[in-house]
């Protein structure tokens, strides 16, 4: 098999070797912790909004490599931008992994996924598709915890005045 | 003359490429290959033979019929089984296993078979070894009775603890129900010290046989149990069909496990009268090409030998234990010697998960498993979520092994 052909870019190999947005936040709005029982992957997720963004997102896990790697590239792909566009992408992404190989993706798509894209190859091997959704179904969960939350807030804050 | 070159021209499927490169198929422990003799002989059934057995009374039932019981002959003499009629077809060894469990369940209920009753105040003993096969049905009937559910600890090893045998298989032991050789770490048990503690309390022996009859002499009357299970896709035949074998004086006094075709006596609405063993346990049409088919891997084994391939398998796991300790990081989890313990080696690599492991060695050619292999509590025993595991067969080579150990090494050095 080529290099190119591999399951494993180098990519996803760096990204594993060097995650990004690994730790703790002390400030968040919402943690959530997903695990993947195929290979026991683990991921505690969370979030800071600010103004509709995604202004802080922290995870620790444990796990094989897809599964570590994608919740990286996920996390860099996501903070900074909004919350709506960030569950889009989630969208794109699931679609990209329940492509069975065959990706009906438009140009804009494949660069708004960016590293992600790396992440193809695994949407042919239907038992690692989990691993590399997990940490963005982590993202999805905590964004909407945080925004329940958020409006639960601001409804008792209107409630009150 | 053992010779694996002749041997694997036998196996059409290890002439394949997976991903670009030549198969090394290392996952027999799993499933393993099927010789060209037992492709014939399923194709030589369905084209020239098929018919329902031990009912059609024309030409084709009459072969199908012989052909079925002939391959329970086979069988018989492969394992050194005082009867024919000890060897009962099932679909594999989960439910070989489950016929025991099933049947002494039912036993709380048919007048006459008290002695093979289970219930509150007995205790049922498996091992912390064992494959979910063996120990789920166990767990269940300990559940369904009120029976205690135990089990035999093993050591950093991978071996039985041995002092706890004396300890758990006490006088109020119903059952002991272990594994010949483990399939997640390769361990040979003991069987003369289990078999021997179970009857000196009284209590029944069940062999879960499956990872050692595909790689050693397996006799029946020397291991002296009261059930042995054994599934035939382990030994180089088709899926879909297993063995129970069991001691003709239990089978004939224990009842039923499924109801239907085939395993009655007479039918009346009032009740009904069952069979003699096998046919008592064998309800409904059986796997007659699949028991045909495994007949034919047994005679394919017998010319070989099963004493050969135990010896061909023994180099092969000591050259693999040798070359597998040499790369940095990687923990055999199981015996790291040779003595009694298979052709099945697990094992751990630093930092890099199984799963990633045995991918990225499929992308190299390589087919390992990856998992807890369905004995989940010797993962937990480790502390570890999973291990990934090589296995060999009688088609096995060290080059194979060779080309192992160089793609772990790969593997290191991508993740590295």
């Amino acid at each position: 098999m080529s290099v190119t052909d591999s399951m494993y870019q180098q990519i996803i190999l760096d990204h594993y070797k060097h995650p990004n947005n690994r730790g703790e936040l002390s400030q968040f709005d919402a943690e959530v912790h997903h695990v993947n029982p195929t290979c026991g992957d683990e991921v505690t997720l969370r979030v800071r909004l600010a103004d509709g963004e995604i202004a802080e997102l922290g995870w620790v896990g444990e796990g094989c490599s897809i599964s570590q790697a994608s919740t990286s590239v996920m996390s860099d792909l996501v903070v900074g931008s909004s919350v709506s566009d960030a569950l889009e992408l989630q969208e794109k992404f699931l679609q990209l992994m329940q492509s069975q190989g065959h990706p009906d993706l438009s140009e804009e798509e494949i660069d708004a996924l960016d590293d992600a894209i790396a992440f193809e190859g695994v949407s042919q091997y239907p038992a690692r598709v989990k691993c590399a959704l997990l940490g963005w179904m982590a993202m999805k969960s905590a964004v909407a915890e945080a925004t329940a939350s958020a409006e639960s807030r601001s409804a008792s804050t209107q409630a009150g005045e | 003359m053992f010779d694996v070159e002749v041997i694997r021209k036998d196996f059409p499927i290890l002439s394949r490429h997976v991903h670009g490169v030549p198969l090394v198929y290392l996952d027999s422990a799993n499933t393993s290959q099927k010789p060209q003799a037992v492709l014939d002989t399923l194709n030589d059934y369905y084209v020239n033979h098929n018919a329902n057995v031990a009912r059609a009374v024309h030409t084709l039932g009459s072969e199908a019929t012989l052909l079925f019981e002939q391959a329970r002959d086979k069988v018989a003499a492969f394992i050194n089984a005082p009867r024919r009629e000890e060897v009962v077809f099932t679909k594999n060894s989960s439910e070989a296993l489950n016929l025991v469990a099933y049947s002494l369940s039912n036993a709380s209920t048919t007048p006459g078979a008290e002695r093979f009753r289970v219930g509150p105040g007995d205790n049922i003993v498996v091992t912390e070894m064992e494959h979910h096969s063996n120990l789920v049905p166990w767990q269940l009937l300990a559940q369904r009775t009120g029976a205690e559910f135990r089990y035999i600890p093993i050591d950093e090893q991978g071996r039985l603890v041995d002092s706890a045998i004396d300890e758990r298989v006490d006088e109020h032991t119903k059952v002991l129900a272990f594994v010949h050789q483990s399939n997640a770490l390769g361990t040979v048990n003991d069987v003369a010290r289990l078999v021997g503690r179970a009857k000196a309390v009284g209590a029944l022996t069940v062999i879960d046989a499956s990872q050692s009859a595909p790689h050693r002499p397996l006799d029946v009357q020397a291991l002296g149990a009261d059930f042995v299970a054994f599934t035939g896709h382990k030994l180089y035949g088709p899926t879909g069909v297993g063995v129970l074998w069991g001691r003709y004086e239990l089978l004939a006094a224990m009842p039923p496990f499924l109801g239907g075709g085939e395993m009655i006596e007479t039918v009346d609405m009032s009740g009904t009268t069952f069979a003699a063993p096998p046919h008592r346990f064998e309800a409904g049409t059986p796997m007659i090409a699949e028991a045909i088919g495994l007949g034919a891997a047994i005679d394919y084994l017998t010319a070989i030998g099963m004493d050969n391939v135990q010896a061909h398998e023994a180099e092969l796991t000591t050259y693999a234990l040798q070359e597998l300790m040499k790369v940095p990081d990687l923990k055999i989890i199981g015996p790291e010697s040779p003595l009694d313990r298979g052709a099945t080696i697990s094992f751990t690599i630093k930092g890099i998960h199984p799963h990633d492991v045995s991918q990225l060695l499929d992308e190299f050619g390589i087919a390992v498993r990856a998992g807890h292999h369905c004995a989940r509590p010797v993962c937990v025993r480790y502390g570890i979520a999973a291990t990934t595991r090589a296995s060999f067969g009688i088609y096995t080579t060290t080059a194979e092994i060779d080309a192992l150990v160089a793609g772990v090494i790969k593997v290191q050095e991508m993740f590295g």
